[in-house]
């Protein structure tokens, strides 16, 4: 609607990216089997790909069963799994690995956690790059520096040498971001990126995804409770509730007020929760689930 | 009563060199609700724990209920200033029961009758009598935030200061817990102080609210400004601007 996007186009004519069909995640558990993904379908071109849910919903289930990240006691199991024209459900876990990262990478939620607290922030970065790439230490670190500079860092060589927890939840982000694409992946799982930020930082982050999609023509999945950064965001959404998809549609119908009456009933309920600046209401609508979506 | 139900007069906190509240003046009439928000490390949360008492190094003036404050708050005060913090899965003890949360506040200012004042307080909130001898970890993240809501309300306190009370929950629970403070205060006719980052929650809840920044206030407005679109700083613009969601250049 309010913006161009040129990788949906030539999406439709090439290849698609991923290929998902009928994806499911479970946990075998003393008391019965937790069945986080219920057959999940969807295919991935070069877009920005939502995902928006609440809490168990199995939207991070999803981007990490795609990465081959569930542990032991679960499982996936899908009808098809495939990124460009290669079989994912039949690789070894050895190919796995070497997709993972170089290929497809993920953007985890909190800088915080998700960083190495006793090595540089730059060390980290030339790290990720020398896993998949044949370079000298030198030359991971001339790379390294470019993809500061990339994620808009404004002193690279200063903070390359900075350790985590001295730089701030969004620079740490951006590194995350930078170490994440240093590799080139085609496929970017971004799991929450932006929810630990501030609103202002938030924006910054999110420009910096954006771009970088379009410039290198990436496909991005973006994982998110939050609807209205994903309806601003993304090309197309698919709604999950229970481990299931609830409907897929382009962003711009979320806001869409004469799309309404084509719109699931959780979708409506979600969006019908929100305190609204524009429509204030005395008392907010409640959701109401319905254990038929789930059949 | 007449005259705010709190008031505080350049007040000013630091945490060793760094200076995290300056000279913020506000005022909250009884039965109003007033909205602080922010950035983090703008001190909205601070500003909070000076006013109930859980941060003792700070200066200048701080009056609730038209007495002013000393640096160690008496019983009494806890008694009519209660707390509800962000995170329903931090702020309750793991190992204590929903009736041991909510008994203790009752043993501590020697108030009988706590089989009634429980039955009551989880009522009030929407917990079925049930849940009482339950332990946190069996209750969802809306239940213990209710829970946490509960333990406040137990002492029949005149001011609820709320702390981010649904930063941590889905929306779906963030709308239910919104409608349950929006009908006690209607009920009980409370005072609210409420700290969020979230615009569009300050403005539902909130008749005025205070943008603030780097410790300072930079702009007190009423929630049909913010609505409006129509804040005086610029700030408070962008803040606005950034809530809207991302924006495509071109």
């Amino acid at each position: 609607m309010m913006h161009p996007t040129p990788p949906l186009s030539s999406a439709m004519t090439e290849q698609p990216l991923l290929e998902l069909d009928n994806l499911r995640v479970n946990f075998h558990t003393p008391t019965g089997i937790v069945r986080a993904v219920r057959g999940l379908s969807f295919t991935l071109g070069r877009e920005r790909l939502g995902i928006v849910g609440e809490s168990g919903s199995g939207k991070s289930m999803t981007g990490r069963a795609i990465l081959d990240l569930i542990p032991p006691p679960g499982e996936v199991l899908a009808d098809r799994m495939v990124y460009r024209g290669q079989d994912l459900l039949t690789m070894d876990r050895r190919s796995r690995r070497k997709l993972r990262g170089r290929h497809i990478s993920m953007v985890m939620q909190d800088p915080k956690f998700s960083l190495n607290p006793v090595q540089t922030v730059g060390s980290q970065i030339a790290e990720a790059y020398r896993v998949h790439h044949k370079a000298s230490a030198r030359e991971a670190k001339e790379r390294s520096l470019g993809m500061l500079e990339a994620v808009q860092i404004r002193e690279p060589a200063r903070v390359y040498d900075l350790y985590p927890h001295e730089v701030s939840g969004g620079m740490g982000q951006r590194v995350m971001i930078a170490m994440m694409l240093i590799a080139e992946p085609d496929i970017l799982i971004a799991d929450e990126p932006t929810s630990a930020l501030d609103v202002t930082v938030q924006l910054q982050v999110l420009k910096i995804l954006d771009d970088l999609v379009t410039s290198r023509g990436m496909g991005l999945i973006f994982i998110s409770h939050d609807l209205h950064l994903v309806q601003s965001f993304c090309d197309r959404v698919i709604v999950m509730y229970g481990g299931k998809a609830m409907e897929t549609l382009p962003a711009a119908e979320l806001a869409d007020e004469s799309a309404r009456a084509r719109r699931h009933p959780y979708t409506l309920g979600l969006l019908g929760c929100l305190p609204d600046l524009d429509h204030p209401k005395a008392k907010l609508a409640t959701l109401e689930r319905d254990p038929a979506w789930l059949a | 009563m007449t005259g705010p139900a709190i008031a505080t007069e350049r007040l000013n906190v630091s945490f060793a060199d760094n200076h995290v509240v300056k000279d913020l003046s506000l005022s909250v009439q009884p039965g109003e609700s007033f909205g602080i928000v922010g950035e983090s490390g703008s001190g909205k949360s601070t500003v909070l724990r000076v006013l109930a008492g859980l941060n003792r190094d700070w200066s200048g003036e701080v009056a609730i209920l038209g007495k002013s404050q000393p640096r160690q708050r008496d019983k009494a005060f806890h008694r009519a200033v209660q707390m509800v913090f962000q995170d329903p899965y931090g702020s309750l003890h793991p190992k204590k029961t929903v009736d041991d949360a909510l008994a203790e506040p009752l043993t501590i200012h020697g108030i009988g009758d706590a089989e009634a004042r429980i039955g009551r307080a989880m009522a009030d909130v929407g917990l079925p009598p049930s849940f009482r001898f339950r332990y946190p970890h069996q209750l969802s993240g809306g239940q213990r935030q209710r829970v946490a809501i509960a333990r406040a309300l137990v002492l029949e306190p005149s001011i609820l200061l709320l702390d981010e009370p649904t930063s941590a929950l889905d929306v779906s629970i963030q709308a239910e817990v919104l409608n349950l403070l929006t009908s006690l205060r209607r009920q009980r006719n409370l005072t609210y102080i409420l700290v969020s980052h979230d615009l569009a929650v300050v403005a539902h809840m909130c008749e005025r609210l205070l943008v603030m920044q780097f410790g300072r206030g930079v702009e007190e407005m009423t929630a049909q400004t913010l609505a409006a679109r129509n804040p005086q700083t610029d700030y408070a613009r962008q803040l606005l601007v950034a809530s809207e969601g991302f924006k495509r250049a071109g």
